[in-house]
């Protein structure tokens, strides 16, 4: 099973130098790219069919092919990558940031051509000093050796990168969001129109893009579209870096076919539940995504079957919730994240919630009433897409939508009982 | 100028630090660009960015105190009042949740006296709630400064606190 | 026009509207908080929520904001979509959520657009039981109360005060739904529009302090149309009575001159017509040199009899009296011996202006013009402290070029995010010249510093750039021709360019030049405008009736036996010694409001009415003529000026005076005497207008203690006072429906009880008012007028060994007379101070702060020394020293003053 995301990661922990990873075949890709048209490339991509990493899974391609050409289009371009990662749950761009740190600038250099950008962003969240650190020397190497900067491999391609750490909120991964934080200004997401694509970072065409979407750049190019199809399980092309976290043997990361099934990750790469904890059910991408139950595990984990159980693979981040924790104290903590998160723009997310929160404490603290839960599915309409001015809210709402029906007995038995029936919701050491 | 002055909040800030401050804004794109990479500076420096910091890095940036404060305080990790000598991070989303997070707290509430929110009487700790820290295979996961833990339990948190004087 | 369904129902608008705007315009009821015509629409409340369908088929629809949706030919929207209905509640749910619910003690109930807005959705029960979070205010300074629990997050604030106003002290802090509005640290608001946040924002965060100390309800006070005298402009006022005080003014909408918006002047320094000071009796000097009040009767004898005894009598108008009182006084003494009551050097600024002007040769720019600029060169002017409505006017005009990138990537203009995000920081050229910084130059494309005579050599230069004929300008240093160059450039690639200068600049040259420029470019087929910019309310208006007559200080160096002064103080116009000699030798009759260094040496002075006493007619810089209308009603002996000379007029057995029994009687005369102000009838309806019948009524029909105001001094319930100048009546009987828009006393319509109501008196959003804006201008550009190039250049300035060019730096605050007098307004006063560049000090060897002494007008000024670095060399500014603007541009020596002293 090939993983081209994740080959060169070294046992220690300790990533290639600029020398190890070129003896790896490192920045042949880029070589390759600049041999080909920027058409080309993005004619690749998008046949290749990757999907956005980030989320939203948007088609790379298609979003690279949004961005103006020609000679009466702005000079100034920029490529952004969205490396803030904060959804809870999900940690795998961390990886990649960290392990492959040449992977990363090699790949904003071959995209960065691509769209003819000269200069680039990695918007990193700022907790990760590691990264961060990593990267800037990487970034550094390979101004040195003509990979970046002016003329790179004297193909008159010139392209400055930094490495720009965030000061912490979850919004600045909303791409909007993210480019107004880059312009030093507070991260209000955007309107639309203007597309990022035409008007983004400083009025002019930009594309953000997630970490690990990018790292998958220089291996299409390498070995072209049909064989990174041939990768996945699915009808969109690649690996996926899946990722599980709670009461599971082995919590990790692995980089499997797209479209590997979800009770693989659960039971083969995860090793199951630990002793005497059972799966309820699974956040499959993060924060932001619908509780698949049990009985749906056998979904395979790609952009088109995780919808058709109700909810979407988001990041591949799986998180377990199993039957010794409330999964009311699990969408308590959930909604307490977004409602601190909000960035206050707009009034649904901003003040609905914090309402929803609290409604959800007073439950779980054995305070709730029966016309609570009515409140609760009012919301999960009213802050829904179309309603809010960006998706933090909509994303919010996945989880608690979700749980209102699945646990629907849960929470009548918190506002019958007036206490948590799982009393141990404060949750003990492991 | 005494190092005593230097390290304080209240005076201005070294020439060095203005320097540097001045060197980034000058490579960003638009000065105002800079301002988290600029305010890190001084945290860096003090822990924290008191007022006249403020004041002085929003007049380095082309900003006015209040453009400059709109943008610190939308941030979870610009301090604008003063912390202890360390700032202990505790991851408080889900994954962490799931696994035991209260437990941490807890115990950091048992030994430090503290809550999230709160600063040791002797300055040494400022215990702080944080968005899921990206450790999620290893949570219940914190940071103390820049230093990143997992798979935190009774006995290793102990032990990491202690090697923060 | 665009067609559209609203639930079923044909609408139509203009092809570039949102759909809320649209809506609005369509008369129907649809909530909203952060969209402002003004502002545009950003999408952050989601109040305006409406169901849009994708054509006949389609059931279900989706939310979209009205405020971001752009309506479309044939498109189908429903406001009364059940989800959309339960929807719109909910956000008021939301903002409710936190809102501490104290509109009884909130002063903006009863004119809150929460509140109607609240009702409007329907939103009643509160099922919110947790903790509302809670702020801690700011002192914001004199003019703003802060209370930011009411917050409901709009953000109109901030957009208003920093992308409207140019503001950087107001910002949003924090984020979710502990964001907060106000002030890095507690001070006062630095910004010259600070009030307007009381008028946008939606709910009681930004209140006015100084209605705060005198508070009633809206339903409580009598509204008057009225005009404010803070400057040259001539903004649109509501005054706001209760008990024959004034309460507050308010913004009067009016699309062609203020729109939404006025300065902080004019907002807040209305507290002389309360103030102690007033004078409110006649008082004449007795034997023993006191003046002693002494009654009406008294009064209008002893006057009559000083006219009659003959000798030389001469009357000094006011630039800040009516035209009626002016053309009354001009009328009593005769055209010959009526002198405008300016400074000399300013009556010869005026004369200028008002030649330039009344020429026809060019178009004058109402402020709505002025927004619509596409290049405009500020010549001299300190606009933001002489004119702030203009600067902020200027400050819209530059976003034309933000607007026109957006259109060109099809971002409709009201779609302000979307603007800012295309366009960044684009602006269209703004050139600004004056010797000292001005709060415009963050947004110039080049803001120059020169001293007077070589700005108006720049300006010479530009108009011979553009037109070979005009004249050119000799010996100028190859820089400063470059400049000239780049400017006729721009000004010739412009669509809608526009020259503004006024007197401030205080060199006639720079005038000219300015009128060149404007000249060259209309030569060239240009629709150019050139604004003019007058100091106060009426100067134009007294300047066009006394156009060839010189400045009164001419016609006191010959022996007179009577000065009758109009509402004046002589002292802050003529030097004041020579002021001292002239006036002790001839008897003088004073009519003004307040005490004055001109009242104390009169023999008689009579209580002129203030312009809230009274109604009248003012003429701005637009040559706009506009009437304002009495809201206090007293029983005192305060009455208009032009009655006091009318009567004593008349006593005297002068004809002419005696027909002006009513405001419309002296209007007529004055309308045939001066052919200029033929048009003057029409600025506003007449006296015997009535509508269904009825006057129009002054109070809110919801008014209440009428009968009991009075109570603790008279238990009678007094009768009614009667308006005779106006068509109002001054109860709230009478007629309140659709008015003529001269007219409104206070904008309101059912469920529309906040200043959001404006909305439905307009023709269209953001438009003129129904009927058209209030007004009417007197200066309209003749195909076949002309006016011969200027062509007295001045020569290039040097500075003098030991000597500055002093000039003067006008103020927002304290500069003009009668605001100035208000505790607010000198709150924000600051102390006069000197400006000098960095080596101009160094040669006196005098540091910041430090005492100079500088003689000026024969006394000797102690004046702290300011560094203005960009200040050009050899010329010092003199701030807060309006009252000795008569004496300069002069030039002054400049001594260290002793230590210590103050
Ligand atoms: C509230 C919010 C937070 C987001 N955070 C992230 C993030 O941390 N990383 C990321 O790649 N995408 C994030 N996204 C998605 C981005 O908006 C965007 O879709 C993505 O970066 C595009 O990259 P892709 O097409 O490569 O997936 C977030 C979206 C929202 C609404
Ligand atoms: S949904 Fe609204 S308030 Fe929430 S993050 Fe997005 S824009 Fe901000
Ligand atoms: S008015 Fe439309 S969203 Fe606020």
């Amino acid at each position: 099973m090939e993983k081209p995301l994740t080959a060169l990661i070294q046992p220690d922990g300790i990533p290639l130098d600029l020398n190890g990873y070129e003896q790896a075949g490192g920045y042949q890709a880029l070589r390759k790219a600049l041999t080909m048209t920027p058409e080309a490339i993005i004619g690749e991509v998008s046949r290749s069919k990757l999907r956005g990493r980030g989320g939203g899974g948007f088609p790379t391609g298609r979003k690279w092919d949004a961005v103006p050409r020609g000679a009466d289009t702005p000079r100034q371009r920029y490529l952004v990558v969205n490396a803030d990662e904060m959804e809870p749950g999900s940690f795998k761009d961390r990886l990649l940031l960290e392990q492959t740190p040449h992977q990363m600038i090699e790949s904003v250099i071959i995209s960065a051509f691509a769209i003819q950008a000269s200069i680039a962003y990695i918007f990193v969240r700022a907790e990760y000093v590691l990264a961060i650190n990593r990267l800037t020397r990487a970034a550094a190497q390979a101004e040195a050796n003509g990979y970046a900067g002016a003329n790179i491999l004297g193909s008159g391609f010139a392209l400055a990168i930094h490495v720009h750490a965030s000061g912490g909120r979850y919004i600045c991964g909303e791409s909007s969001a993210l480019l107004t934080a880059l312009e030093g200004r507070r991260p209000i997401p955007r309107a639309r129109p203007p597309r990022s694509a035409s008007n983004g970072l400083w009025g002019k065409p930009s594309v953000v893009n997630n970490v690990e979407t990018l790292c998958n750049v220089p291996h299409i190019i390498t070995h072209g579209a049909d064989w990174f199809l041939s990768l996945s399980h699915s009808t969109d092309g690649g690996t996926k870096l899946y990722g599980m976290s709670g009461r599971v043997k082995r919590p990790g990361l692995w980089e499997l076919p797209l479209g590997t099934p979800l009770n693989e990750i659960i039971e083969d790469h995860a090793g199951g539940m630990q002793e005497g904890y059972k799966c309820r059910a699974v956040l499959p991408g993060g924060a932001s995504s619908a509780f698949i139950m049990a009985a749906d595990f056998n979904v395979a984990m790609d952009f088109t079957s995780v919808p058709k159980v109700g909810s979407a693979l988001g990041t591949g981040n799986i998180l377990a919730l199993d039957d010794r924790r409330c999964p009311v104290g699990m969408l308590r903590s959930l909604e307490h994240f977004f409602a601190q998160e909000s960035c206050g723009w707009c009034t649904p997310c901003r003040d609905g919630l914090p309402w929803v929160e609290r409604i959800l404490t007073a439950i779980e603290a054995g305070e709730g009433r029966p016309e609570d839960l009515d409140t609760l599915a009012r919301h999960t309409i009213f802050l829904g897409s179309d309603f809010t001015f960006c998706d933090l809210a909509p994303g919010a709402m996945q989880p608690l939508a979700s749980g209102l029906k699945h646990f629907r007995a849960e929470f009548e038995q918190h506002i019958n009982e007036k206490c948590c029936p799982w009393h141990d919701s404060a949750g003990g050491w492991a | 100028m005494s190092t005593a002055e230097q390290s304080s909040p209240d005076a201005p800030l070294a020439a060095a630090l203005r320097q540097e401050i001045a060197e980034v804004a000058q490579h960003a794109e638009h000065k105002r660009a800079a301002s988290t990479d600029a305010l890190k500076l001084v945290q860096k420096r003090f822990g924290y960015i008191s007022d006249n910091h403020l004041a002085e890095v929003a007049a380095i940036l082309g900003m006015t105190p209040a453009e400059l404060d709109a943008v610190a305080t939308f941030y979870n990790l610009i301090f604008r009042r003063p912390v202890g000598r360390h700032v202990i991070l505790l991851c408080d989303s889900v994954a962490c949740w799931v696994m035991g997070e209260a437990a941490a707290r807890a115990q950091l509430r048992d030994r430090l006296g503290i809550k999230p929110g709160e600063t040791t009487a002797d300055g040494r700790f400022t215990l702080l709630p944080i968005v899921c820290l990206g450790h999620c295979d290893h949570a219940p996961a914190m940071m103390v400064d820049e230093d990143q833990y997992g798979d935190l339990n009774a006995a290793r948190l102990d032990e990491i606190l202690e090697r923060y004087k | 026009m665009t067609n559209f369904l609203v639930d079923g129902k044909p609408c139509s608008a203009k092809p570039d509207e949102n759909l809320l705007q649209a809506c609005l315009a369509a008369g129907l009821d649809l909530p909203y908080f952060c969209w402002h015509p003004s502002l545009g629409s950003v999408g952050a409340c989601r109040q305006c929520a409406v169901k849009q369908y994708a054509n006949e088929d389609d059931k279900t629809g989706h939310m979209v904001m009205a405020c971001m949706t752009p309506v479309t030919e044939g498109a189908r929207y429903a406001l009364a979509d059940p989800q959309a209905v339960e929807f719109r509640a909910s956000v008021i749910e939301w903002l409710m959520i936190n809102h501490p619910h104290d509109c009884p003690v909130c002063e903006e109930g009863g004119e809150c657009h929460l509140q109607d807005m609240t009702m409007m959705t329907g939103h009643a029960y509160r099922i919110y039981r947790f903790t509302k979070r809670t702020h801690r205010n700011q002192n914001l300074g004199p003019f703003i109360k802060h209370e930011m629990n009411r917050c409901i997050a709009c953000y109109r604030c901030t957009r208003f005060y920093r992308d409207y106003a140019g503001g950087r002290d107001l910002d949003v802090f924090a984020a979710h739904d502990h964001v907060y509005f106000g002030r890095h640290e507690d001070g006062t608001l630095e910004n010259e529009f600070s009030g307007n946040l009381v008028e946008i924002c939606p709910t009681g965060v930004f209140t006015d302090k100084t209605f705060s100390a005198r508070y009633a309800r809206k339903w409580d006070m009598r509204g008057a149309p009225s005009v404010c005298t803070g400057c040259g402009l001539g903004c649109n006022i509501t005054v706001n009575e209760r008990a024959g005080e004034v309460r507050r003014i308010v913004n009067r909408y009016n699309g062609s001159v203020n729109g939404y918006f006025l300065c902080d002047r004019g907002r807040f320094g209305y507290g002389f017509v309360n103030a102690p000071e007033r004078i409110r009796t006649p008082l004449m000097r007795g034997t023993d040199g006191k003046q002693t009040a002494v009654s009406r009767g008294d009064a209008v004898a002893h006057f009559a009899a000083l006219l009659s005894a003959g000798g030389r009598i001469i009357g000094i108008g006011s630039p800040r009296a009516s035209l009626e009182s002016n053309f009354a006084l001009r009328t009593l003494v005769g055209a010959a011996n009526f002198y405008p009551g300016f400074s000399t050097h300013e009556g010869r600024l005026l004369s200028l202006i008002a030649d330039i002007l009344s020429s026809g040769a060019v178009h004058v720019p109402s402020l709505r013009d002025v927004e619509q600029a596409d290049t405009a060169l500020v010549l001299g002017s300190d606009l933001p402290n002489a004119a702030p409505r203009a600067a902020l006017a200027l400050r819209q005009a530059v976003r034309g070029a933000a607007l026109a990138l957006a259109a060109k990537a099809n971002i409709p203009h009201w779609q302000d995010g979307g603007v800012r995000t295309v366009a960044g920081e684009a602006l269209s050229p703004l050139f600004v010249a004056t010797p000292a910084a001005t709060r415009l130059d963050d947004i110039a494309h080049t803001a120059l510093r020169a001293a007077p005579a070589d700005i108006a050599r720049l300006g010479f230069a530009v108009a011979a750039c553009i037109d070979s004929t005009a004249p050119e300008v000799a010996g100028l240093p190859a820089d400063v021709a470059a400049q000239a160059s780049m400017i006729a450039d721009a000004l010739l690639a412009a669509e809608r360019p526009l020259i503004a200068s006024g007197v401030e600049a205080g060199e006639e040259s720079i005038i000219q030049a300015a009128a060149n420029i404007a000249f060259a470019l209309r030569a060239r087929g240009k629709p150019v405008a050139l604004m003019l910019n007058v100091p106060e309310c009426n100067s134009l208006g007294l300047a066009l009736m006394t156009n060839g007559q010189a400045a009164f200080p001419a016609a006191l160096a010959e022996p007179a036996s009577l000065v009758i002064v109009l509402e004046n103080d002589l002292y802050r116009r003529a030097d004041n010694t020579l002021l001292d000699a002239a006036l002790a030798a001839t008897h003088l009759v004073v009519l003004d409001h307040s005490e004055s260094p001109t009242t104390r040496c009169a023999g008689l002075v009579l209580p002129a009415a203030s312009f809230a006493e009274t109604g009248g007619t003012l003429v701005s810089s637009e040559g706009r003529a506009q009437r304002f209308y009495q809201p206090i009603f007293t029983e005192t002996d305060v009455s208009a000026a032009w009655r006091w000379l009318g009567a004593a007029g008349s006593t005297a057995g002068n004809h002419d005076c005696a027909g002006w029994a009513t405001e419309d009687d002296i209007v007529a005369a004055l309308a045939h005497a001066l052919p200029r102000f033929s048009a003057l009838p029409s600025a506003a309806p007449p006296e015997n207008f009535r509508n269904a019948g009825c006057k129009i009524s002054s109070e809110p029909h919801r008014f209440s203690g009428r009968t009991a105001m009075h109570a603790d001094r008279n238990v009678r319930e007094p009768k009614p006072p009667v308006s005779a100048d106006s068509p109002f009546s001054t109860t709230m009987e009478g007629y309140y429906g659709k008015i003529p828009p001269a007219l409104i006393p206070f904008f309101w319509a059912p469920g529309w009880n906040s200043v959001q109501s404006v909305n439905k008196f307009q023709s269209e959003i953001g438009g003129a008012l129904e009927g058209g804006d209030p007004g009417v201008r007197l200066l309209e550009t003749r195909t076949e007028a002309a006016l011969p190039y200027y062509a007295a250049i001045p020569k290039a300035f040097a500075s003098r060994h030991g000597i500055w060019q002093a000039v003067m730096l006008p103020r927002v605050f304290g500069d003009d007379e009668q605001s100035a007098r208000a505790a607010p307004i000198r709150d924000r006063t600051a102390a006069p101070a000197l400006a000098l560049n960095a080596e101009d000090a160094a040669l006196i060897g005098a540091a910041a702060g430090q005492w100079l002494a500088c003689a000026l007008d024969g006394e000797t000024l102690r004046l702290a020394l300011e560094i203005h670095p960009e200040l050009p060399r050899g010329v010092a500014g003199l701030t807060g020293l309006a009252a000795k603007a008569f004496a300069l541009p002069s030039w002054v020596r400049l001594t260290l003053a002793g230590p210590g002293a103050s």
